[in-house]
């Protein structure tokens, strides 16, 4: 952790505060559309998308990982890599089907 | 015998070992929760039905917005100490633990509700991934209350030893606590809008 003045730290508390709304009007925004009868994809990639941004505020923010050293970068971006390979597993499963 | 790099970057990561140490962790997590997405994903593209809206949406709501709110209360927590407020750290740190201990009630309240319903894992497939990723994510959840009650309590004596070591564990803490807020704002989505 880096030597911080309060002053600094007073203005990363008015971002998180920022953040904190942002998330919470998120949330409501992705409840109200999931009422609307949109069909199954674009429903799905309208969710996702809000989901995304709210998880990259999170993690830029709340998790500091907009000011992180590299190696922790080097680590996540692995782990990115692994977990796209993984969600996109199952569509190995789709050229496999049985007729 | 002192545990190295607890306050001081170790030169050669950039970070406290506790730093590297838990963002590992994370990754890992990244990984087990991941294959429960990808299963969640196989499951449903091979199901022959799957519900919409099946499940309470605005108490799940209200728990999106308890879990948001614990995230901002934990990272209060630590700029607290940061600004050299251990009372201020004591308030956000009990209201982080409060307010986890209200999700988990909200939850056990729908648990109970599906139980009697008849809507156990057994179910369908849906029921079957929904107990399976809301359970082990409430598992997180009460695992990172169990820490931070610690350092509310008892662990909390090393601000007057080692405040800037203390710090640094909370600041760690907190990166827990925010990825299981982080894993929820997935999870809410997939199981209950879609």
């Amino acid at each position: 952790m880096e030597v911080a003045h309060a002053e600094d730290i007073k203005k990363h508390v008015r971002v998180y505060v920022s953040v904190f709304v942002a998330l919470l009007g998120l949330t409501i925004l992705t409840v109200t559309i999931s009422y609307f009868d949109l069909s199954v994809v674009p429903a799905i990639i309208v969710a996702l998308i809000i989901a995304s941004v709210k998880g990259s505020l999170v993690a830029s923010y709340f998790m500091h990982l907009i000011s992180e050293k590299k190696l922790i970068y080097a680590a996540l971006i692995l782990a990115a890599v692994f977990f796209l390979a993984l969600i996109f597993l199952p569509l190995l499963a789709m050229s496999d089907r049985i007729h | 015998m002192e545990i190295p790099y607890t306050v001081k970057a170790r030169p050669d990561t950039g970070v406290i070992n506790a730093k590297l140490g838990i963002w590992l962790f994370l990754a890992s997590e990244v990984m087990l929760f991941g294959a429960l997405f990808s299963s969640y994903i196989l499951l449903r593209v091979g199901a022959v039905e799957w519900p919409h809206h099946a499940l309470d949406i605005p108490l799940a709501t209200v728990n999106t917005a308890v879990l948001i709110t614990s995230s901002i209360t934990m990272v209060m927590s630590w700029a607290s100490l940061m600004m050299k407020d251990f009372r201020k750290y004591r308030i956000y740190m009990g209201s982080t633990i409060l307010l986890g201990f209200v999700f988990l009630t909200i939850k056990y309240f729908e648990y109970t509700h599906h139980f009697h319903a008849g809507e156990l894992p057994s179910k369908s497939t849906f029921f079957a991934i929904y107990f399976t990723m809301t359970g082990l994510h409430g598992l997180h959840v009460i695992g990172g209350m169990i820490v931070n009650t610690y350092f509310w309590g008892p662990g909390s004596k090393m601000w007057k030893t080692d405040p800037e070591r203390f710090t640094n564990r909370i600041e760690v803490a907190g990166l827990y606590w925010h990825f299981v807020d982080l894993v929820w704002i997935f999870l809410f989505p997939v199981l209950y809008l879609l």
